[in-house]
């Protein structure tokens, strides 16, 4: 999958409360917890953002609540791709199954600054500065993982599990 | 090999031999947890899984015990979709109504969690049960909902940082400090997809109650697990509590640890984590004065009797501040229970505490204990993130119980001992 967006950043150690607070947490919807995303970080944040832009973050994202509305809520914003200097545990693997896709970049990330035009490849984990020119390769999906990816997340690899 | 505890207790899961850290292996799984928040979402997953029974209807436990009784009609509609799935799978372990409690404090008293277990739960604080030697872990609903049909879910091997604590603690330091201690020290990522280890005479020391309280903040220092090996007071706990079969457990020697990291107790204060971050611990004397507009005692952090008694030794005979709401949730309805019959109850109500039901709410924000902008908070929970509970503009300390209680009666942070 290729994108290409505006970058949002954020920063370090950025908690699943502030991407999606608690009193959201009565629905799974994606579209009511997208028009939420952020809102624990900052009132009104989703307004900024357009579909395919890219949410680039700090050390740390996602920590905090086991909770898959997180990446349902930045899925449901219309955000594919999270960069960031490193994940939490539990949200890196709530991510995966989701279908949200997170490239960790480690100290490359201050290559990207809030506003830069990105383009980034899935697949083979390059990202493109459009703004600055920098390019970056991200560490490629450990193999186990992709063939979640590759069955279509979780849900189709357990279906093919069970069937 | 020469196994960690995290290696060991996957070993006992899997048929794949464990090798050591980054391998990723296939383990069944002992129980899968989920909660009413967490389990709708994995409902929604098991059945576009196309699954039609879970795996083991004795082995999955809901829990509805953050937002329950239902805070509005789409809680309560979430209960429903829990409540109408456990019926329908037949699954032994629901819990609603008089019998629900805080989900990490209800499944050790029940016996349904204990050593050498592997445990999953669509909750981060599933990590608590590491205090009895299970390999524990939070995962998302996705994860929880496969393993409700699969009966197994994936791991990658986690290295693990060893704990060692040494020490004898002064009056009013505990568990909950030697954690905060430890986060402060590592950091909120310091054992970011790890697994923590813990050991030395101070743990010796602690009740299992304070090792689960120690277990519980293992997220919060980015772990996968916390683990504590098993002795003879962990299989007195889990005998109590029904189980049968559980033995001695502990790391082996000569086992692999990526970072050795030692604490000596002796002369700790309380700690406090101040905002919005739980490693950004300092000892009470520095935050000593702040008044406080709220102070939470439950939670799956420091809920259980062992932190009522706590709590209540300072309370007794004192009365909170006319500007504090000073609010005690004893986590499981047996807890409940016990601080009735040793007049706990009396001395929380005497002191003018509010006293609820067994519930998560206040932690999260959810019910029963928002703040409002500008206010302040003392808590014997796990997470001070901003806005946590409630307002962004409000803040979170998080404390032992004696501190909180202690914080109640003054209207302002202050050591027990300071009264």
């Amino acid at each position: 999958m290729k994108v290409t967006g505006t970058s949002h950043k954020v920063g370090d150690h950025i908690d699943t409360d502030a991407i999606i607070p608690a009193r959201f947490l009565v629905t799974t919807d994606p579209a009511e917890l997208g028009a939420n995303c952020m809102e624990g970080l900052e009132a009104g944040w989703i307004r900024r953002v357009k579909p395919n832009d890219i949410m680039v973050a700090g050390e740390n994202f996602g920590c905090g609540s086991s909770r898959e509305h997180a990446p349902i809520s930045i899925l449901g914003a219309g955000i594919p791709v999270v960069i960031a200097r490193s994940f939490a545990r539990i949200f890196y693997r709530n991510s995966y199954n989701m279908g949200l896709v997170l490239m960790e970049v480690g100290d490359d990330i201050e290559k990207i600054h809030d506003g830069d035009e990105l383009e980034v490849d899935t697949a083979s984990g390059l990202i493109v500065n459009r703004t600055t020119g920098d390019r970056m390769q991200c560490a490629p999906v450990p193999p186990f993982m992709q063939e979640i990816l590759d069955a279509g997340g979780l849900v189709e690899y357990a279906k093919r599990k069970l069937a | 090999m020469a196994q960690t505890l995290a290696e060991k207790i996957l070993q006992r899961h899997t048929d794949q031999e464990v090798a050591g850290p980054g391998q990723i292996v296939q383990c069944r799984v002992s129980l899968v947890l989920a909660n009413d928040i967490t389990a709708p979402l994995a409902i929604k997953s098991f059945r576009a899984m196309g699954a039609e029974k879970v795996f083991d209807r004795d082995r999955v436990a809901l829990v509805c015990d953050h937002f329950t009784p239902n805070k509005d009609i789409d809680s309560a509609e979430q209960v429903k979709v829990v409540r109408d799935f456990a019926r329908e799978m037949g699954v032994t372990h629901y819990y609603e109504g008089g019998e629900v409690g805080v989900e990490h404090a209800l499944l050790p008293e029940r016996g349904l969690v204990g050593p050498g277990d592997v445990v999953i739960g669509a909750d981060s604080h599933t990590c608590t049960y590491g205090g009895l030697g299970a390999f524990a872990t939070g995962m998302g609903s996705t994860d929880v909902g496969a393993a409700m049909a699969l009966g197994e879910t994936w791991f990658k091997v986690p290295p693990t940082i060893r704990v060692d604590i040494s020490g004898t603690p002064e009056a009013h330091v505990g568990a909950k400090d030697y954690m905060l201690n430890l986060i402060g020290r590592i950091g909120v990522a310091g054992a970011l997809y790890k697994a923590l280890e813990f050991g030395g005479s101070a743990v010796d020391a602690l009740s299992v109650e304070g090792r689960m309280t120690m277990a519980n903040m293992a997220i919060e220092a980015g772990g996968k697990v916390g683990l504590f090996a098993v002795d003879e007071k962990t299989l007195t706990y889990t005998a109590a509590a029904g189980r049968s079969g559980d033995a001695r457990m502990e790391p082996d020697l000569g086992a692999e640890y990526e970072r050795v990291v030692t604490i000596d107790v002796t002369g700790m204060a309380p700690q406090i984590a101040c905002p919005h971050l739980p490693d950004n611990v300092k000892p009470v004397n520095e935050v000593a004065g702040l008044q406080v507009h709220q102070a939470v005692i439950g939670s799956c952090t420091n809920g259980r009797i062992e932190d009522m008694r706590e709590a209540a030794a300072v309370l007794r005979g004192r009365k909170v501040d006319s500007r504090v709401r000073c609010i005690v949730l004893p986590a499981t309805p047996s807890i409940w229970k016990q601080a009735l019959a040793e007049g706990l109850m009396e001395v929380f109500m005497d002191a003018g505490c509010i006293v609820g039901p067994p519930t998560c709410g206040p932690c999260l924000g959810g019910h029963m204990g928002i703040l409002a902008g500008g206010e302040r908070a003392i808590a014997t929970t796990n997470r001070n993130f901003k806005g946590r509970m409630g307002s962004l503009e409000s803040e979170v300390y998080l404390s032992n119980p004696a501190v909180a209680a202690a914080s109640a009666i003054a209207g302002e942070i202050v050591h027990p001992a300071d009264l």
